[in-house]
C-alpha cells in the first residue's frame, strides 16, 4: 500500500516538473519572444535587444532553464515579464479563482450526477429514460455552449451578473457578490460534467445489478432500496473513483472556456495571455500550477480507488 | 432517438455540402447599411391579410446609435428562386436582402456563414479525427504487436498526454507558432495539432486489441503460413480494432468541433473574413450580442445540433458516450469522453 502511494506520488511529481519544464522550453523555441510582442511596432532592434538582454532573453536556451529549475525548487518562479510582478502571486491569485470555480462545479455535478445515475442504472421506465435523455442533450453541451447559453439567460434576464467575478467598485456583502458572480460560471461547468457522471454511474450500476450476487440478495427478500444503495453501489462506484483524477483535467479544461467567456479570472486566461506575450516564466508558472491541481487529482483517485476496491494496489 | 440523431447529422452535412447552393450570399458579402440587422423572415401573407408568393419586408435603420431596425411594412420585396445558381434571394438584393438568420456586425449573412463555416469546422474536424485515428492505430498497433520496451515506452508517454487536459495541450502547442497565418495554413496546422492530441485517446484501444488478437488462433496460423510482421499487422490485426476506430472517429469528431470553436473564441483559430463556427461566436462575445442580437448565437445552435446528432446515434448503438474501457482487468478504468 505505501508502496504503491509512494509510485504514484513520484508519478504526480515528475508531472508537475515535466509539464512546467515543457511548458517554459516550448515558449521559448517559439519563433517570437516577449520583446516582439511587448514592444510597439517600428521599435529598433537596438531596443529591443536592450530589452532582451535587461529581461535575461539573450542566454541560451540550456543556461536559462538551468537558472530557472535551480530557483523553480526554492521556490522562486521569477518575473512576469508583462506585469512585472514576481510570478508566484499572479499565479496563486488565478489559481484560487479557478479552484474556486473548479471546486464548486465539482462538488455539484458530483451531488447532481452521481445519484441520478445511481437511480437511473437500477430501474427502468419513464424517469430513468427522462434521466437519460436529460444527460445526452446536456452531454452535447460542452462548457463552451453552456456557459454562452446561461450567460445569455443573465444578461437577457438581468438577474445575475454577467462576466467578472467581482462587481466593480465593491460590494457591502463581498461574499455574497462573489457568490453571486459564481453562479453562471459553475452551473455552466457543472452541468456537462454532472450529466458525465451520470452517464458513467448509470452504466457501472447497470453492470453491478445484473451480477448474480444482486440477483440472489433479491431472492433473499432484501429490499430494493437497500441493496441498490448499500450492496450493489460500493462495487458501482469503481468507475467513479478511477475517473475522479482524470475529471480535473476535463474540469481545467472546461474551466479554460467558462473562464473566456465569462471573463473570469482564473489560471486559463492568465495563461492565454501569457503565452500570447511569450511570457516566459508566467506560462512555467501556470503550467507548473495546473499541474499540480492534475497531480492532486491523480493522487486523491489512486487513494479512492484503493478505497473501493482493494485489488488495485497490484495492478497499478 | 437513433433515427433524430441521424436526421441532424444528414440535414447538417447536406447544408455544409450544399452551401453555395443554399446561401443567398457569399461568406463575406457585406451590407454596410445593415450592420446587426435582425433576421429577416419570409411572409406569405401581407397586413391586408392577402396572400402572396413567398416575400420579406425590408429593414429601416430606425436608430443609428442603439443600431435598431424596423420593418418597413409598406413595401414588399418578392424571393427569386433558382437564380445565379442559388435558390433563393430576395429581388432586390442591394437595399434588401434576404437575411434569413439576420447579420453580424460587418453585415454579412449570418445565414450564409453558418453553411460556409459548417464546411470550415465540420471538414477541420474530420479531416483532424481520420489524421487522430490513423496515427493513432499505427502507434497502438505498434505498440501492441512489438511489445516489449517500445509498448512500455509508447504506453508511458499516452499516458502522460491522456492525464492533461486537452485544450491547453492545444493551446500551448497553437500558441506557440506565428499567431498571424493564412486559413489554408490555420487549416493544416490545426488538423496537425488535433491529430497529434487525438491520437493517444485511439492508441489506447487499439494496443488492447492486437495485444490480445494476436494470440487468438488466426494470427497464429498467418504467422506459421508464413506472413510477414508488416502483413499480419496490417491485414490481420489491425481490422479487428476497426470497430473500436469507427467508434473512435464519432467520439473525436465533436471534440474537434468543440476545440476549434473554443480556440477561434478566443482568438487562437481561424481569424476573422474565414467563416467558422468558432470565428462566428467570437462575435458573440460582447454583451449588446447577448442581449440584443441573439442571432449571433447561432453557431453555438449548431454545434450544439451536430454532437447532439453524434451523441444520440452512439447511444443507441449501445455505445456510452462517456463509456469506461478496461483493457487491464483489474487496472486503471479511463473514461473514453474526451475531454477538450
Amino acid at each position: 500500500m505505501l508502496a504503491y502511494l509512494l509510485r504514484r506520488f513520484v508519478f504526480a511529481v515528475l508531472l508537475v516538473f515535466t509539464v512546467s519544464s515543457a511548458a517554459l522550453i516550448l515558449v521559448r523555441l517559439a519563433p517570437g519572444d516577449y520583446a516582439d510582442t511587448a514592444a510597439a511596432p517600428g521599435t529598433s532592434r537596438e531596443v529591443k535587444d536592450q530589452m532582451r538582454a535587461r529581461l535575461g532573453l539573450k542566454r541560451s536556451v540550456a543556461e536559462q532553464y538551468g537558472t530557472w529549475v535551480a530557483d523553480a525548487v526554492r521556490l522562486d518562479f521569477g518575473r512576469s515579464m508583462m506585469y512585472g510582478s514576481p510570478v508566484k502571486g499572479l499565479v496563486r491569485e488565478g489559481a484560487i479563482n479557478t479552484a474556486i470555480l473548479a471546486a464548486t462545479a465539482l462538488v455539484a455535478a458530483t451531488l447532481i450526477g452521481l445519484p441520478l445515475g445511481i437511480i437511473s442504472g437500477s430501474r427502468r421506465g419513464p424517469l430513468a429514460d427522462t434521466i437519460r435523455t436529460v444527460s445526452i442533450v446536456l452531454l452535447s453541451l460542452p462548457p463552451l455552449l453552456s456557459s454562452l447559453v446561461l450567460l445569455a439567460v443573465a444578461a437577457g434576464t438581468g438577474w445575475l451578473p454577467v462576466g467578472d467575478m467581482r462587481s466593480a467598485g465593491g460590494a457591502a456583502w463581498p461574499l455574497l457578490d462573489l457568490l453571486r458572480h459564481l453562479i453562471v460560471p459553475a452551473t455552466a461547468l457543472a452541468l456537462p460534467i454532472a450529466a458525465m457522471f451520470e452517464r458513467m454511474q448509470s452504466q457501472a450500476m447497470a453492470e453491478v445489478v445484473g451480477q448474480p450476487y444482486v440477483l440472489a440478495a433479491f431472492a433473499r427478500g432484501i429490499p430494493r432500496a437497500r441493496i441498490v444503495w448499500r450492496d450493489a453501489l460500493k462495487p458501482a462506484l469503481r468507475p467513479a473513483a478511477a475517473v475522479y483524477g482524470l475529471v480535473v483535467g476535463a474540469l481545467l479544461s472546461g474551466s479554460f472556456a467558462v473562464e473566456a467567456v465569462t471573463s473570469w479570472p482564473g489560471l486559463g486566461v492568465l495563461m492565454l495571455d501569457a503565452l500570447r506575450a511569450r511570457d516566459l516564466y508566467l506560462v512555467a508558472g501556470c503550467a507548473a500550477a495546473g499541474s499540480v491541481f492534475l497531480a492532486i487529482g491523480t493522487i486523491v483517485s489512486d487513494i479512492a480507488l484503493v478505497l473501493v476496491d482493494p485489488r488495485a494496489v497490484e495492478a497499478g | 432517438m437513433r433515427r433524430l440523431g441521424l436526421s441532424f447529422l444528414v440535414v447538417v452535412f447536406a447544408a455544409a455540402a450544399g452551401a453555395p447552393f443554399l446561401a443567398p450570399h457569399a461568406s463575406d458579402a457585406k451590407f454596410s447599411e445593415l450592420l446587426y440587422a435582425p433576421p429577416t423572415l419570409p411572409h406569405v401573407v401581407d397586413d391586408a391579410g392577402a396572400w402572396h408568393a413567398p416575400f420579406i419586408y425590408p429593414w429601416r435603420l430606425a436608430d443609428r446609435l442603439e443600431q435598431r431596425f424596423e420593418q418597413d411594412r409598406s413595401t414588399r420585396v418578392p424571393l427569386v428562386w433558382l437564380r445565379g445558381g442559388r435558390l433563393t434571394q430576395s429581388s432586390d438584393d442591394v437595399r434588401a436582402p434576404f437575411l434569413l438568420v439576420g447579420a453580424d456586425g460587418s453585415g454579412r449573412d449570418v445565414f450564409a456563414r453558418l453553411l460556409f463555416g459548417a464546411r470550415t469546422s465540420l471538414g477541420l474536424a474530420l479531416v483532424a479525427a481520420l489524421g487522430a485515428t490513423l496515427l493513432g492505430g499505427l502507434v497502438g498497433g505498434a505498440a501492441g504487436y512489438i511489445g516489449g520496451i517500445v509498448d512500455e515506452a509508447l504506453m508511458r508517454a499516452t499516458d502522460f498526454v491522456l492525464v492533461l487536459p486537452a485544450i491547453y495541450v492545444v493551446l500551448a502547442l497553437r500558441s506557440v507558432l506565428p499567431l498571424v497565418l493564412s486559413s489554408g495554413i490555420v487549416f493544416v496546422m490545426l488538423a496537425a495539432i488535433f491529430a497529434v492530441v487525438g491520437a493517444p485517446f485511439v492508441a489506447r484501444g487499439v494496443r488492447a486489441i492486437v495485444r490480445s488478437e494476436r494470440q487468438l488462433e488466426y494470427a497464429v496460423a498467418a504467422r506459421s503460413l508464413g506472413a510477414g510482421h508488416a502483413r499480419l499487422l496490417v491485414r490481420h490485426l489491425l481490422p479487428a480494432a476497426s470497430g473500436y476506430v469507427v467508434v473512435q472517429l464519432t467520439v473525436l469528431v465533436p471534440a474537434f468541433i468543440v476545440a476549434e470553436a473554443t480556440l477561434s473564441y478566443v482568438g487562437l483559430g481561424f481569424q476573422d473574413p474565414i467563416a467558422s463556427w468558432g470565428a462566428m461566436l467570437q462575435e458573440a462575445s460582447n454583451t449588446r450580442a447577448l442581449t440584443d442580437f441573439r442571432w449571433l448565437l447561432s453557431p453555438a445552435a449548431a454545434i450544439f445540433l451536430v454532437v447532439l446528432g453524434l451523441n444520440l446515434v452512439l447511444q443507441q448503438s449501445g455505445v456510452n458516450p462517456v463509456t469506461i474501457s478496461s483493457d487491464e482487468p483489474l487496472g486503471r478504468l479511463r473514461p473514453d469522453s474526451h475531454s477538450f
